[in-house]
C-alpha cells in the first residue's frame, strides 16, 4: 500500500494529514457539487478522475477532457468468454483450499444489464477482495492482520442467459491504507465486468449497506452524487440468505448503453459455447 | 427478466482498480494473444507514465483488436490460451519500470480504406475509472488523415495515438496519463445524449 502519489513504499510519518483534513476537502467538494445541482447542472454518475482527496490520483488523472469518439467496429464488439475460460467452481471462493476460510460466509448475486435493461449474457465477471480480517494476499499488503491459508479472495464466473452472476465468498473486513493518517477503506469487493461492447468495460467496487466508513473514504466519495454512490452498495437480501449457511447480498450492475444493434444469438457468443 | 424501458437505466459508477489487482487479474499468457514467435506475431510494448514523468508500476492495460485481416474474433479461450486461437483480447500489467508488453499481430482495417487500430483500456491504482484509447498503426498516412477520430484532433495530440514501428517490426506506444504529451482518452457516451439515448 502506498502513502503518497509518487512512491510505492514510504515513511508512514509522511502521511501526516489527518482524517479531519481529508474530510474537510471532501465536504467542500460535496458542497460545491450540491450548489451546481441547484444551479441546474446535470447529476454526475461516475467518479471524478480529478479527486485530490485520493492522493494517488493527483498525478494520474488526465487534465484534458475526454475526447468524444463514435465507437468503430472493433469497439462495438467485446471479447468472447466461455466455459473454456472459467470453471464453474471458480465462483465459490470458499472451496479453493483444504479448509473453510474464517469469517462470515456470504452469497453475492445479481444481474449484469446494459443501459437499456437487457441482460449481458455469457460474459466474464472477475472479483477480488480482502479476507475477513481486512488483509489482501497481495505481497505488497503490509496490513498486520492475519492471512487466511484457506482464502485467496479471487473469483470468476460467466453470466447466465439472464445476465445473472453468483459468488459464494467471505465478507471482507475494512482495510487500512496510507492515503492519510488513520485512513480505512469501507469493506468492498472489486468487480471487473465486460459488456457486449468494449465501450462497456468497467472495473468497480461493491460495498455493503450501512458502512460507517462511507463518509470518510476518498475513493467512495470520488463519486460526488449520492444516488450514484448508492448504485455501488449491495442490498441485504433475506430471500437470498440460506438457512444456517450464508447471508445473501444482491447487487445489480448496469453498464453504459450499448451502441450496436443487439441480436438474440449473441447470448453466448457467435462461436458458441459447449455447455 | 423484468421489462425495462429502453435507455432509462443509469450506469453503475466505476472505481479504481486499486493496488492489489496483481493476484487477481493477471493470468498465464495474459499478454500473449498468440504464442511468441508464431508466424506474423509482433511485440507491442510501451511504458505508462504519470504527470511527473515517472513510470507507473501498478497499471494494467487491456487490448482488443481485429486480426491481421481485419476480422473481429468471436472465439472464446482468452483466459486459457492454447497458443493458436486468436481471440483478439489480452491483458498486461506494468512491471516496476512501468513497462508493458504484448505479443500480438498487426490489426487489419475492419473496413475498406479504414485506418487500422487496437482498442485499449487503461486501469491503474490512483486512476478513478478506466480510460479508453486507441493505438493506430503508423503506416498508411492517407487512411490516418481521413480517420474520423484522428482528423478531429489537433495535430500535436494525434501523435499520442499513433504507434512507432520498431526495427524488429514491432510497435512501441506509451501512455501518458497527465501533462506533456498527455494521451488522448476517449468518451464513447457523448455529452449530448446523457440519458443513454446515443445508440
Amino acid at each position: 500500500m502506498t502513502s503518497g502519489p509518487r512512491t510505492v513504499h514510504s515513511d508512514p510519518d509522511a502521511a501526516a494529514e489527518t482524517q479531519a483534513d481529508l474530510s474537510a476537502e471532501i465536504a467542500a467538494t460535496g458542497a460545491s457539487y450540491r450548489q451546481d445541482l441547484l444551479g441546474g447542472a446535470a447529476p454526475e454518475t461516475q467518479p471524478r478522475l480529478d479527486f485530490a482527496p485520493y492522493r494517488s490520483s493527483i498525478l494520474r488523472h488526465p487534465t484534458k477532457s475526454l475526447h468524444h469518439a463514435d465507437p468503430e467496429t472493433i469497439e462495438l464488439f467485446s471479447p468472447a468468454f466461455g466455459h473454456q475460460d472459467v470453471h464453474a467452481l471458480e465462483s465459490d471462493l470458499t472451496i479453493q483450499h483444504n479448509g473453510e476460510p474464517l469469517g462470515e460466509r456470504i452469497i453475492v448475486s445479481g444481474k449484469v444489464l446494459d443501459g437499456d435493461g437487457r441482460p449481458v449474457a455469457g460474459q466474464l465477471v472477475e472479483i477480488w477482495q480482502a479476507n475477513a480480517a481486512g488483509r489482501y494476499i497481495h505481497k505488497r499488503d503490509q496490513h498486520p492482520a492475519p492471512l487466511d491459508p484457506n482464502f485467496t479472495g479471487v473469483g470468476r464466473c460467466i453470466t447466465g442467459e439472464d445476465g445473472s452472476y453468483r459468488f459464494v465468498t467471505i465478507k471482507p473486513g475494512a482495510y487500512p491504507w496510507k492515503n492519510h493518517l488513520n485512513a480505512w477503506r469501507p469493506a468492498h469487493i472489486h468487480f471487473s465486468l465486460f459488456g457486449s461492447e468494449f465501450t462497456q468495460r468497467i472495473v468497480t467496487q461493491m460495498y455493503f449497506p450501512g458502512d460507517q466508513l462511507f463518509p470518510l473514504d476518498p475513493i467512495y466519495q470520488s463519486i460526488v452524487d449520492q444516488d450514484a454512490r448508492d448504485r455501488l452498495v449491495a442490498r441485504y437480501d433475506h430471500d437470498l440468505t440460506r438457512p444456517e449457511w450464508a447471508l445473501g447480498y444482491t447487487w445489480d450492475i448496469v453498464l453504459t448503453g450499448a451502441h450496436r444493434t443487439w441480436t438474440e444469438n449473441e447470448a453466448f457468443g457467435d462461436a458458441g459455447d459447449e455447455e | 427478466m423484468t421489462e425495462q424501458n429502453p435507455g432509462t437505466l443509469t450506469a453503475t459508477p466505476g472505481q479504481t482498480v486499486g493496488p492489489f489487482f496483481g493476484y487477481a487479474l493477471p493470468f498465464p499468457k495474459d499478454n500473449e494473444l498468440l504464442a511468441p514467435g508464431s508466424p506474423g506475431t509482433i511485440r507491442l510494448q510501451g511504458t505508462v507514465y504519470d504527470g511527473a514523468g515517472h513510470p507507473v508500476p501498478d497499471a494494467i492495460l487491456e487490448i482488443w483488436q481485429p486480426d491481421s485481416a481485419g476480422q473481429v474474433s468471436r472465439r472464446t479461450g482468452s483466459l486459457v490460451r492454447d497458443g493458436y486461437t486468436f481471440t483478439g483480447w489480452g491483458r498486461a500489467s506494468t512491471g516496476n519500470t512501468g513497462r508493458f508488453t504484448f505479443t500480438t499481430v498487426n490489426p487489419g482495417p475492419t473496413e475498406e480504406g479504414a485506418a487500422a487500430f487496437i482498442a485499449v483500456a487503461v486501469f491503474a491504482r490512483g486512476l478513478m475509472n478506466r480510460l479508453f484509447t486507441r493505438i493506430y498503426l503508423p503506416e498508411r498516412p492517407e487512411y490516418l488523415a481521413t480517420d474520423p477520430l484522428l482528423s478531429s484532433l489537433p495535430e500535436d495530440r494525434r501523435d499520442t495515438l499513433i504507434a512507432r514501428r520498431d526495427a524488429d517490426g514491432g510497435l512501441s506506444w506509451d501512455v501518458r496519463l497527465q501533462g506533456d504529451g498527455e494521451t488522448v482518452f476517449l468518451d464513447f457516451q457523448g455529452t449530448a445524449t446523457p440519458t443513454g439515448a446515443s445508440r
